[in-house]
């Protein structure tokens, strides 16, 4: 049952060399008490959908068109107060990349994570960092150590805290922003377990951020798979990795090793990703596709259905 | 020596960081033509006494004159050739010796490093006016002990960013990098080495310069720069100060404007080439 | 604290350059005390009177020893101890100073937190250019300046001095403003108060770009980093995003530039005294050029040598508090 839906969402960057056109019309539907994942190269535009979201494209990005339907609202069309108030960390939360940056090295994360609710829930401190603690606990850290300071901890450390801190205000949907990206693959492999096992438990609906295909396969329920700004397949996860449609999809997974099988050689999909001021025109793969026919270079593939759930664009369908 | 390069920086700059290079090159440039030829461009010599004392501002002197009946507009521009010359002679002996004994503290290190090290901090941390204060009390006052005075407050600025500049570029690894491909040491050092230290001189010279005429105005102001009759704007300053209370304002305010208007020149200049030459900068 | 004990080869540093600076540069302090009247042999005496041809390594002994001793000679012209001068006039450079600084920090920092806010735009680049032109300013032409246009033409302030007269203030901490509200006596507070306002804006002016320029800096990196996006997603409002998470993090390299400035502070009170008649260090320091007088130069550069190394301290101190990263 679908919780969020994503319509024709495009957001562009107005920068001094040109406009980077960082989405293109993206569709997306997350359906409640499932994870979607989403991947892509970098730069394809992911983070930026997920930051449009939360509406937190700094300028000079602006999201141009576009709807997003949750709760019968759209939210691109709330108020600034309505989306702070109300949507922001209350109903949605993110957890970040990068966990080293993203708190704050003067405060401590007790306070970090009871500082949601506080303002959310209106709790007082005394209260919220209790909250925080037990929070703590539920990731794995330590409850007494609500009063260290963000140095004291390390990057798997963090990493959890950002959880806590997103599940702070019982949020209906959490966005993980490549959350083990930064992390060396032992600690990686513990947050991704944290992740499933908290979202089982408790029911949360999640969009996973990430470049690796392999979290995906183990995690989610859907998955979109974008490129340069623009989606190239979707659908629920064993559609998509055992019967992909689009030619970027087949390549995605045929770069990635199996430890299973027979030794092949890794084949890397040839060139590299667009520059999204002045992306090909026509579908945007076509210059690493080894498919491209002529209506490639000059048409925009329509986003079609061709399966159960299953979507693609790509002319060759 | 390549200049092009620093003009294309100087194009690609943002416009504010543009307008205030010109406008502090400008001014600057303005103080030299006075130093040069401010004696063509005023009615009168700096010790001609040509007219009744403390007369206000009029046509006929535009600044007023002052206890003795000189012509304060003529002193005040003569003044800028010893405030100028001064500032320039202390800048560039600052510069000289800051900058090898810099060059050298970077590049050999060890014993010599630290001594230079403690000896520049020692400099560095004193309140630096107070210093000067003190140099030209012991050595008494004068051209000579302004400049020396000066020169010595401001060598270990010189110091630590060259010596800094050189640690760096030391330790990036590149120099043996260029000699491992056969870059003879004199291309290295003209073409790729000297790059870095010059946008740092440039700035610091400007910005020198501006501290420099500060500093010896302020030991004029306090009877401790160059003697009179000589028309240094600090001193004038304090000689009009007495007179302050009876309302005659022209003696301190048109030297105190010159002052500013200096300062504020070398100021805007090395603003200016900081943001200019230092694109880490500009992203503030 | 282990702080305060790495404040001492710091002084010793100090102390021993203002020794080298007497002593070892060229410069004869004695004919210069003397005058070109006196003989060749009352010159002698008079340098053998003061220790100066003893060997240099012994005057430098005798001088650390004195100085432990807080012992800084004898004035040339009162013939009393150097440190009873000295003592009384302390106080007053300490309350002129500490005026200076909160003026300074007080129109500094928001000026720079506002910049930084509004960066790019107009109110940024004119407060930038504000700020420059306080950072030309001599300081005594801006003293000048202010008692020019506030007090001589608009007759508001005093033009000079600390106090119309010193007979209400109890003698407590030697700082009038604070003497007198202790002794509630509210006259006399508004009246050293209305000594203060000139010189300590004179000073704040001074010190105003430095303080302005670094909290802008500051504040426009806190605004870059990452946990301000954190802080925006998490639903808080802009005001405590920009106060709770940005500044506290602007303040710290703002707190350390204060103390890279105090020392020329304290040169810049020396110049406001001078302007302003105030009965502190920095008149003293003039006076006992003027009359050559070298014990007391000297004893008076050593004590601001040693504000600024106990500012320095504070401030060290001060900013391991605000910063949890910082250990011993």
């Amino acid at each position: 049952m679908p919780l969020l839906r994503i319509q024709d969402l495009t957001t562009h960057f107005f920068m001094k060399q040109g406009t980077v056109r960082a989405l293109d019309r993206v569709d997306l539907v997350l359906n409640a008490k499932h994870v979607l994942g989403v991947a892509g190269e970098s730069g394809c535009g992911k983070s930026t959908m997920a930051y449009s979201i939360m509406r937190l494209i700094p300028p000079p990005g602006r999201i141009i068109e576009g709807e997003i339907w949750y709760e019968d609202r759209d939210i691109l069309r709330l108020s600034d107060e309505r989306v702070r108030k109300d949507i922001r960390w209350k109903r949605i939360s993110m957890v970040f990349q990068g966990a080293m940056n993203a708190l704050n090295p003067l405060i401590t994360i007790g306070d970090q994570i009871a500082e949601p609710i506080i303002a959310h829930k209106g709790l007082d401190r005394k209260k919220a960092l209790e909250k925080a603690s037990s929070l703590l606990g539920s990731v794995g850290i330590d409850p007494a150590r609500v009063n260290n300071y963000p140095f004291e901890l390390s990057g798997g450390m963090k990493q959890r805290v950002m959880i806590a801190m997103a599940m702070a205000c019982d949020p209906e949907i959490i966005i993980a922003d490549e959350p083990t990206t930064a992390l060396d693959v032992v600690v990686a492999a513990g947050i991704m377990n944290l992740i499933k096992d908290l979202q089982k438990r408790i029911g949360l609906s999640m969009i996973l951020i990430t470049h690796d295909l392999s979290v995906i396969a183990q995690t989610c329920h859907e998955v979109v798979i974008m490129y340069a700004g623009k989606v190239a397949e979707s659908g629920d996860v064993l559609s998509v990795f055992e019967n992909s449609v689009h030619p970027y999809t087949k390549e995605l997974i045929g770069a990635f090793p199996s430890i299973k099988g027979t030794k092949r050689e890794l084949r890397a999909i040839k060139g590299n990703p667009p520059d999204l001021i002045d992306p090909p025109p026509g579908c945007r793969f076509h210059p690493r596709c080894r498919f491209t026919k002529e209506i490639c270079t000059k048409e925009e593939p329509e986003f079609k259905e061709v399966g159960k759930g299953h979507f693609a664009s790509c002319h060759l369908l | 020596m390549r200049l092009r390069p620093r003009f294309a920086q100087f194009e690609s700059a943002p416009r504010s960081a543009q307008i205030v290079t010109i406008a502090g090159a400008t001014i600057c440039a303005g103080l030299i033509i006075l130093v040069f030829f401010g004696e063509e461009l005023v009615p009168y010599g700096p010790q001609q006494m040509v007219a009744d004392i403390l007369l206000a501002p009029s046509s006929k002197h535009l600044m007023g004159t002052d206890m003795l009946g000189r012509d304060v507009f003529s002193r005040v521009v003569a003044g800028a050739k010893w405030s100028v010359s001064v500032s320039f002679i202390a800048v560039s002996m600052s510069m000289v010796i800051g900058t090898t004994l810099g060059a050298f503290s970077g590049y050999f290190g060890s014993y010599l490093d630290r001594v230079l090290m403690v000896t520049m901090d020692a400099v560095y941390i004193f309140p630096s006016f107070v210093l000067a204060v003190l140099i030209a009390a012991v050595m008494g006052a004068g051209i000579g002990t302004s400049s020396l005075a000066v020169a010595i407050v401001m060598i270990p600025t010189f110091y630590r960013i060259i010596r800094s500049i050189t640690l760096s570029i030391k330790e990036s690894g590149f120099i043996e990098a260029e000699r491992a491909i056969g870059a003879s040491g004199r291309y290295v050092i003209v073409n790729h080495i000297a790059p870095f230290y010059l946008s740092s001189l440039f700035v610091l010279i400007s910005l020198g310069a501006a501290q420099a005429i500060l500093i010896t105005s302020g030991l004029g102001f306090l009877g401790l720069g160059i003697p009179p009759p000589i028309p240094e704007w600090g001193t004038d300053l304090a000689a009009g100060r007495m007179y302050l209370m009876s309302g005659t304002w022209w003696l301190t305010v048109f030297p105190g404007i010159m002052i500013f208007l200096a300062v504020l020149g070398f100021n805007l200049l090395s603003e200016g080439l900081e943001a200019v030459l230092n694109p880490q900068i500009r992203r503030l | 604290m282990v702080r305060l004990l790495l404040a001492i080869p710091t002084v010793l540093l100090l102390v021993t350059t203002v020794f080298v600076v007497t002593h070892v540069l060229p410069g004869d302090p004695v004919r210069m005390m003397v005058g070109d009247v006196a003989t060749e042999e009352q010159i002698q005496a008079i340098r053998h009177d003061l220790g100066l041809d003893r060997p240099l390594y012994i005057q430098y002994l005798s001088y650390m020893y004195n100085l432990l001793r807080l012992d800084f000679g004898i004035s040339i012209n009162t013939r009393l101890p150097v440190i009873r001068e000295i003592s009384a006039a302390f106080p007053t450079t300490i309350e002129l100073t500490l005026v200076g600084l909160m003026f300074g920090v007080g129109a500094g920092l928001p000026l720079g937190v506002l910049a930084a806010l509004k960066r790019g735009k107009m109110a940024d680049h004119l407060l930038r250019a504000f700020s420059l032109g306080c950072y030309s300013f001599p300081i005594y032409v801006t003293g000048i300046l202010l008692q020019l246009g506030v007090s001589l033409r608009l007759g508001v302030l005093p033009v000079a001095g600390r106090i119309t007269s010193t007979a209400d203030i109890p003698r407590i901490t030697g700082l009038y403003v604070l003497d007198s509200l202790l002794a509630l006596n509210f006259a006399t507070m508004f009246d050293a108060l209305s000594h203060l306002i000139l010189p300590g804006i004179t000073l704040g002016i001074y010190l105003l770009p430095m303080i302005s320029r670094m909290s802008r800096a500051g504040m426009v990196n806190a605004l870059t980093e990452d946990y301000i996006v954190t802080a925006r997603a998490k639903g808080l409002t802009e005001s405590t995003v920009v106060y709770r998470h940005a500044f506290r993090n602007a303040l710290l390299p703002t707190v350390t530039v204060i103390g890279m400035n105090f020392a020329g502070l304290v040169g810049g009170s020396m110049l406001t005294e001078t302007v302003f008649s105030f009965p502190g260090l920095g008149r003293l320091m003039y006076r006992a050029i003027s009359s050559r007088d070298f014990e007391m130069v000297q004893g008076i550069v050593v004590v601001y040598a040693l504000i600024v190394v106990v500012v320095n301290t504070i401030i060290d101190i001060v900013y391991r508090f605000l910063d949890p990263r910082v250990k011993y």
